[in-house]
Formats: structure tokens, C-alpha cells, sequence
């Protein structure tokens, strides 16, 4: 019996759904509310995320007339589960490193790539030119950014010696976080870049430009399915930088003193995710994609030599 | 794989209903149609049914933001049939006007460019930078918008002494913000990656499509209607006509921020003039207008206008015509757009200042033999009967 309420309480309650929802909803709010001051805009009330996704979730769904409405309408929820998934790893790991598996970061990876494939499906699967134009954006960006951000992840494999979780948790422990080794360094920024990629923000939210293309593989979403984007994209605002905390700056504490160290590695993320948000113009995608191969993986490749050397 | 993406005639780009289609491979465009007509009002028609000085104000809602432009050029073409020369009080203020104007719509624009290219920070901090301007409209028209200031003979209303140093104090704060602003954007180095070089429309395109305003002035075609053939009070301060080369994105950009300095110069420079000039002389009175014909035109923020106007003597015109600056950079993408990406081609649409409310005409032709179909009265007619067919569906009677 234990074997499986524990992994289905993990899964849909703590750390899982509900958690990393709420925290990614109030953590969207800070994103919209910092923006409005930035922009000298008063800005949302803090459950203005919230009521946006209730509000869509009584909406009407309209589903595009054709033979893949299967897709259309499963592919919001592939994404949610990844998100879900890779948070409740995460946390799990982070509470109890020795709980890790073989293979887990590798399976986090993986995870991660879920919610941009569930945006390219939904996009492709809308049968408008803008929904497929945007899902091919999104898809040339994955390939932008993937290959950095796995060379910044694996320079810490190299570095910890191990593909565990775990291990690279107890290494920060007994040696120092990532951050405190040149390698640690240059990767944690190639990493950053590429979360803001991933998150699909300014400047690399081409997919959705709305001035271009009308939010792109969005525009058939209604109703509950764009609910549960834009959920998606809440819980990964939260579920991406607790990786990036877990992988490169020591984890997550939550004795005493800790637990304020703990929130304030995850707002400083935050705040950096969202200064580069509102500084920035949109890049086009060659652009994006330009700088994502040539200077980001230059430095993610040095990071990795430097690792490699012992530094 | 080639299809066609719409832009319009409803789209977050657009502020006004228009329709591109755009032929695209990839993301590249290889061919674009421009379809306008959405907002057409009959304003040409309608002066003819309105007396001389009615027709300012109908003429001022041709456009919202050129809304002093398009009056500018409508009493210089009367005051060119009347053969009057106006109080140089009014000049100064006519100047002042059509400056502050010019001040508005490129911080306008320059907030807008920002969104179309996803800076909304320099959006917001554009559009707040505007506001100023509007509250100083307000104090010398009475408007934040349809200033109402024109009029033919001399302007409707004085600046007055004693709020001229309120006015100087606001262009000095103002002339600290756009220099900053113009350093954001020209120095930006991801900004340069985005704009420069896109949509180049070359010196010889510009004058074969005949463009006007910034966009020419982007070109390097040095054209200016303030210093070319100058009315109001442009023969009697000193300023710069601001031209670039380029004719990229960044040129257009460049040259509207720049000429914000130009126009803020401009404003000081009048109102210290009117501070030395004796007050309530600004306007001459006009009994009738003769029959004649005038024409008359100004430089608003989007380039040239050009109003033609003619009298048989009656209280109406017989004839007015109107040719607004977008009317002639419109084509010019076919020179600047094909070729380029759809997520630039958004970005140069947008780089002329596109005014389509003033553009708004149209004409039916047979596309085979290019005969036309429909002549003025037809359409009259055409548009009276759908007024009718209207008025009986939602049952108002007439």
C-alpha cells in the first residue's frame, strides 16, 4: 500500500502538482508584478495567475476541425506531466539524496524536453500557418539550446565524477557547490541562458512572438488546454531554477537559517530571469540560434575543458 | 513549402484594420499583397458638404495623430487662395503646435517599434515619456488629442506670457529624457543585431517610390517640406533637417529620435519669440473666400501632407483633395520587404509609421482591362443604399 500512496502524495500534492503550481503561479505573479513596476505599470494582484487559469478552466474548449484533435488536446497535459515530473525528482532527491536512482539526472534531462514537445505538437497539430510557423520556431530553438545546456549539466558530471543526483548533492556538501570552481562558473551561466530559452522568454520567445504570429502554437488554444500551458509554463519558472539550484548551487536546505538561504538562491534566479526579460528586445530565431551555437557553447565547451583539467 | 500568413485586417501589430498577405517559404517572404480600404470615411466628400471654416475641424479627425498636420496644410491651402499673410504671433504658435505634435507621435512610434520587437520596457517608458507633451497640449488648447488650434487667418487661441516658462521648464525635462532615451537605442548593442541592415531601402528606391518624411530621410534623401517651401515660423528659427544613409530599420529609428532634439529646439526657440511679441494678436479676421484655387501643405511626423482646395466663390469648397505621407510609403515594401523574415517584415511594416486611417481611398477597376467600374456617384450611391439597407435592418427611421 505504501508503495504506492507515497509516489502518488509525491506526485500529485507535495512536491509535485499542487506545490510546484501554487509556487509557480505566485512565482509568475512576481515575474508580472516586478515587469508592471519596471515598465511603470501598477501590475496584477497576487492571484491574478490563479484567476487567470480558473477563468480559462470554465471557458469554452474549442478543438479545430480535422483528424488530430487526439494530439491537440493531449499535448498541453504531455507537458504538464513533465513539469510535474521533473519537480517531483527534484524535491524528492533534494529531500532525501539518498533516494537517487541510476540515471536520474539523465531522466530529469529528459523531462525537461517535455513541455517544448508539447508545445511543437500542439502547434503542428492546430493546423493554422501561425501555430506551425511558431511550432517550428520552437523547435529550431530546442535545437539552439539543448546542446549548450547539456554540455554546462555534464561539466558537472565530469567535475562530481558520477550521474547520480545524489552524488552530485553530497559532493557540494563535503567540497564546496559548483559555483566555487571556474568550470562551476561558466557552466552555471550557459545554463541560465539557456533556461531563459527554455522558459521561452525575452529575448528568445520567438515561438510565441505575438507581434509576428499572434502567440504561434498557442493561437487555437481555449479553454482548459491553454489553462494548463500557461500552468506549464508557471510550474517551469519554478521547477527550472530549483534544477539549476540542485545541479550547480549546493540544493535545497530547509533547516533554520537554511530555508532563508534556500528562497533567496531561488529569487535571485528569479530576479535575473526576469531583468533579462525586460531589457532585451526579441532576437529572431537565426539570430537566437547564432548565438546559442557560437558564443553560449564556446563557453559551455571551455567550462567543460576546465572541468575536465580539474579546475 | 510555400504558404500565405495573414497579417490583418485584425492583428496585435496592426493599430488600425489593414490586410498584408504574405507569401512565405520557410520563414522567409517571398511575395506580399497590401490590401487597404477597411476604414475609409469619405472625408473628401464630406468637406465639399461643410463650410470653409467647419472643414477645419472635419479635417483635423482625418487622422488621431497627425491630427494638426493635416489642419497645418488645410489653412495654408485656403490662406494661398486668400493670398493672406497671417500675424507672426500665430506663425510662431502654428509652429509650436505642429512641433509638439511631431514631438508625440515619434515617441508614439518609438514605443510602438519597442513592442513590435518585444521591448515593451522601452514601450512603456516611451508612452510615459509622452505624457508630458499631452499635458502641455492641454494647457495651450484646451485638448490632449484634436487641438482645435487652426483656423483660417491665424490660430483659435494665445499662448500666454506668463505660462511659457511652465512650458520651457517641460521641453528641458522633456530634451533630458528623449537624449536618454536616444542613448538606450542607439547604443544597444542587441538592438543593433535586430535592426540594422533590415529592410534596407536604397536611396534610389526611395525617390522612385516617391517616399516621404523619415522614411526618405532614413534613405538619405534629404527632403523637408518645413525647410523646402516653409510655412508657419520654420523660415525664422534656426534647426536641422536629420538625415541617415542607411536606409535600415535603425536609420528610420535614428532619425525620429534625433528629430524629437530638432523639434524640442524648435519649440524653445518659439516660445521665447513669442515671449518678446505683443499678446492677442493671432489671427486676422476672413470675411469670404473668393473663387480661386489653393494648395498648401506641411511636414507631420510621417512626411509631406498636401491639401488641395477649390472656390467658386460659395460658403463650401468644390473640391477638396487630400494626399496623406502613408498613401505614398506604402509600396515601398515591395522595395524593403521581399526577402526578409517574417519576424523582420513585421518590424519594417511598422518602420514607415504606418497611418491608415489618413491613406484610406479606394477605386473598383476591372483587373483584366483596368477599366474602371465605379465613378465617384456610383459609389455615393452605392454607400447611401447600404446606409438605407442599415437603418431598416436595426429599424431606425430616417
Amino acid at each position: 500500500m505504501e508503495k504506492v500512496i507515497y509516489p502518488l502524495f509525491y506526485f500529485l500534492i507535495f512536491p509535485g502538482f499542487l506545490f510546484t503550481g501554487i509556487v509557480g503561479l505566485l512565482a509568475s505573479w512576481v515575474d508580472r508584478k516586478v515587469t508592471a513596476r519596471v515598465q511603470w505599470r501598477v501590475g496584477p494582484p497576487w492571484y491574478q495567475p490563479l484567476a487567470d487559469i480558473l477563468k480559462l478552466l470554465g471557458k469554452e474548449t474549442i478543438v479545430p476541425a480535422g483528424p488530430r484533435a487526439t494530439f491537440f488536446l493531449l499535448a498541453p497535459v504531455l507537458g504538464l506531466v513533465g513539469v510535474t515530473l521533473v519537480s517531483t525528482v527534484v524535491w524528492v532527491l533534494n529531500l532525501n539524496p539518498g533516494s537517487s536512482f541510476v540515471g536520474d539526472l539523465v531522466v530529469v534531462l529528459y523531462l525537461l524536453a517535455l513541455p517544448p514537445l508539447a508545445v511543437i505538437i500542439g502547434g503542428a497539430a492546430s493546423k493554422n500557418p501561425l501555430g506551425a510557423l511558431g511550432a517550428a520556431r520552437e523547435m529550431k530553438l530546442v535545437l539552439g539550446y539543448e546542446l549548450p545546456f547539456l554540455i554546462a549539466v555534464f561539466t558537472v558530471v565530469v567535475k562530481v565524477g558520477s550521474i547520480l543526483f545524489g552524488d552530485i548533492l553530497n559532493f557540494q556538501e563535503f567540497n564546496g557547490i559548483m559555483l566555487r570552481h571556474p568550470s562551476g562558473i561558466l557552466a552555471f551561466v550557459v545554463a541560465i541562458v539557456c533556461s531563459q530559452a527554455k522558459l521561452t522568454l525575452i529575448p528568445f520567445d520567438i515561438p510565441e512572438a505575438e507581434q509576428e504570429i499572434m502567440s504561434g502554437p498557442y493561437v487555437e488554444y481555449s479553454g482548459a488546454p491553454l489553462a494548463i500551458f500557461k500552468l506549464t509554463r508557471a510550474m517551469m519558472l519554478f521547477a527550472l531554477p530549483v534544477f539549476l539550484i540542485t545541479v550547480f548551487w549546493g540544493g535545497l536546505h530547509f533547516s533554520g537559517w537554511n530555508l532563508l538561504w534556500t528562497i533567496l538562491k531561488y529569487v535571485a534566479l528569479l530576479v535575473v530571469i526576469v531583468v533579462v526579460r525586460n531589457t532585451n528586445p526579441r532576437l529572431r530565431i537565426d539570430q537566437a540560434i547564432r548565438f546559442l551555437w557560437g558564443p553560449v557553447t564556446a563557453v559551455a565547451i571551455l567550462g567543460m575543458i576546465l572541468a575536465v583539467v580539474g579546475l | 513549402m510555400s504558404y500565405t500568413v495573414p497579417i490583418g485586417p485584425y492583428h496585435p501589430l496592426l493599430e488600425e484594420p489593414e490586410f498584408f498577405t504574405l507569401k512565405v517559404e520557410g520563414e522567409r517572404v517571398v511575395d506580399m499583397d497590401i490590401r487597404i480600404g477597411y476604414n475609409h470615411r469619405g472625408i473628401e466628400r464630406l468637406a465639399q458638404t461643410k463650410t470653409w471654416e467647419q472643414d477645419t475641424f472635419l479635417i483635423e479627425r482625418v487622422c488621431g495623430i497627425c491630427s494638426t498636420s493635416h489642419p497645418i496644410a488645410y489653412v495654408n491651402a485656403v490662406e494661398d487662395l486668400l493670398e493672406l499673410e497671417i500675424p507672426e504671433r500665430a506663425k510662431y504658435i502654428r509652429s509650436i503646435v505642429g512641433e509638439l505634435e511631431r514631438l508625440h507621435s515619434h515617441l508614439l512610434w518609438v514605443g510602438l517599434a519597442g513592442h513590435f520587437i518585444g521591448y515593451n520596457t522601452v514601450f512603456m517608458w516611451a508612452w510615459k515619456y509622452r505624457e508630458p507633451i499631452l499635458d502641455v497640449f492641454e494647457r495651450i488648447t484646451g485638448n490632449r488629442n484634436h487641438y482645435a488650434m487652426m483656423k483660417i487667418g491665424g490660430v483659435r487661441r494665445d499662448i500666454l506670457k506668463e505660462d511659457i516658462p511652465d512650458f520651457l521648464a517641460a521641453m528641458d525635462e522633456l530634451a533630458r529624457q528623449n537624449e536618454m532615451l536616444t542613448k538606450a537605442v542607439i547604443d544597444d548593442p542587441v538592438l543593433h543585431a535586430r535592426l540594422k541592415g533590415v529592410g534596407v531601402l536604397s536611396k534610389k528606391d526611395a525617390i522612385e517610390y516617391a517616399v516621404l518624411g523619415p522614411t526618405a530621410r532614413g534613405s538619405g534623401y534629404d527632403i523637408d517640406v518645413r525647410r523646402d517651401s516653409p510655412y508657419a515660423a520654420y523660415d525664422l528659427v534656426d534647426w536641422n533637417v536629420i538625415v541617415f544613409p542607411e536606409g535600415d530599420v535603425f536609420a528610420k529609428a535614428a532619425v525620429r529620435l534625433l528629430e524629437n532634439a530638432e523639434s524640442i529646439k524648435i519649440i524653445q526657440q518659439c516660445l521665447r519669440c513669442l515671449q518678446e511679441l505683443p499678446e492677442g494678436d493671432f489671427s486676422v479676421p476672413v470675411d469670404q473666400i473668393p473663387p480661386g484655387e489653393g494648395i498648401g501643405h506641411g511636414e507631420a511626423p510621417r512626411g509631406e501632407v498636401f491639401h488641395y482646395v477649390r472656390s467658386d466663390g460659395s460658403n463650401y469648397p468644390i473640391r477638396h483633395k487630400i494626399r496623406a505621407p502613408t498613401f505614398q510609403n506604402l509600396p515601398s515594401f515591395k522595395a524593403s520587404c521581399i526577402g526578409e523574415t517574417v519576424a523582420d517584415v513585421a518590424l519594417i511594416t511598422a518602420s514607415i509609421d504606418p497611418c491608415y486611417c489618413c491613406t484610406e481611398r479606394m477605386i473598383a477597376v476591372d483587373a483584366d482591362n483596368g477599366k474602371k467600374l465605379l465613378d465617384g456617384q456610383d459609389l455615393i450611391r452605392l454607400c447611401q443604399e447600404k446606409t438605407e439597407r442599415m437603418r431598416k435592418r436595426i429599424k431606425v427611421s430616417t
